[in-house]
């Protein structure tokens, strides 16, 4: 089973379809849950903490807006651990705690930089293009190392 | 700043949307409360919140899943269901991630249709993804024809 990072991270699509092809699907739900389940002080909605944009210096410089750096916190682990990657270009900007273009850009950045196998795909607006979005998914799972399927 | 102490620790949460000609959720929440065994189950809209420890989220939702396997989906959900922070009684308006599954929903008809076809398609077959093309630029033409009729 390999740890495969989707975008967008709140992707329903992405997540289950990583899931039923036997691999485990990087989603933003994993990190906001270790944070919400961990004990602290009283931060809500997220239990983001004044630590977090901290921690977002190891992938945003310090000028770089605190909410790019905190989200960073909560994404940069998880690009580190990825073993692929499954990218929707065509995502709407209401998509939660996507929607901030800077962090996505730099997501893709350093996914690439990370030189793991990626999957590039846009929506599919049709049945035609359902099947072969379903189909190319699982091919590129069945392909990368610790295939599940 | 005041000490916050977190509920359900050690739990998952899961979505599970159903989008089916032959199922509705009130059915699959019916079917998951005979073999929930203890975890909690809230149903909505769209489908179930699954909440418990991880196996027996896990074992629940492969059994759900055999029901209508290419109408099921599944995915995680960081907060509980009913949590003051993100449920929508509280808040007012929509829940925040609404919109997205509100999207991605509005989609999954083909991605349906997409795993009903995989048993008739070879591993191997060639695949033809949709592949995005990058942000519909401005035609130059057109961006010379809003400048002379600008300075006309």
């Amino acid at each position: 089973m390999a740890k495969v990072f989707i975008y967008p991270t709140t992707s329903l699509i992405l997540s289950d379809l990583v899931a039923r092809f036997g691999h485990q699907p990087l989603s933003a739900a994993l990190q906001i849950r270790e944070k919400i389940q961990t004990p602290g002080l009283e931060s809500p909605p997220l239990q983001i903490t004044p630590e977090d944009p901290k921690k977002g210096l190891k992938y945003a410089a310090v000028e770089v807006p605190s909410g790019v750096r905190g989200r960073m916190s909560l994404y940069g682990p998880m690009i580190e651990e990825a073993q692929a990657a499954v990218i929707i270009h065509d995502a709407d900007f209401s998509f939660g705690c996507m929607g901030c273009a800077r962090t996505n850009e730099l997501i893709q950045f350093l996914l690439r930089k990370r030189e793991i196998p990626i999957l590039d795909l846009r929506y599919p607006r049709t049945d035609e293009e359902g099947i072969e979005f379903v189909a190319a998914i699982r091919k590129f799972l069945q392909e990368i190392p610790g295939d599940g399927s | 700043m005041k000490e916050y102490i977190p509920r359900f620790v050690g739990t998952v949460t899961k979505y599970v949307f159903v989008e089916s000609p032959d199922m509705t959720p009130a059915d699959l929440a019916i079917r998951a409360y005979e073999i929930s065994q203890g975890v909690m189950i809230k149903e909505t809209c769209f489908g179930l919140q699954i909440t418990g420890r991880p196996e027996e989220v896990d074992a629940i939702i492969t059994r759900l899943r055999t029901f209508d396997p290419s109408h099921i989906f599944v995915k995680d959900r960081g907060f509980p269901p009913g949590d003051p922070r993100r449920c929508r009684a509280n808040l007012g308006g929509a829940r925040p991630g609404y919109y997205g599954h509100e999207f991605e929903i509005s989609l999954i008809r083909h991605i349906s249709r997409g795993i009903e076809e995989l048993s008739q398609r070879g591993a191997d077959a060639p695949v033809h993804p949709p592949v995005y093309s990058g942000p519909a630029g401005l035609d130059a033409r057109r961006l010379q024809e809003i400048i002379e009729s600008q300075e006309s």
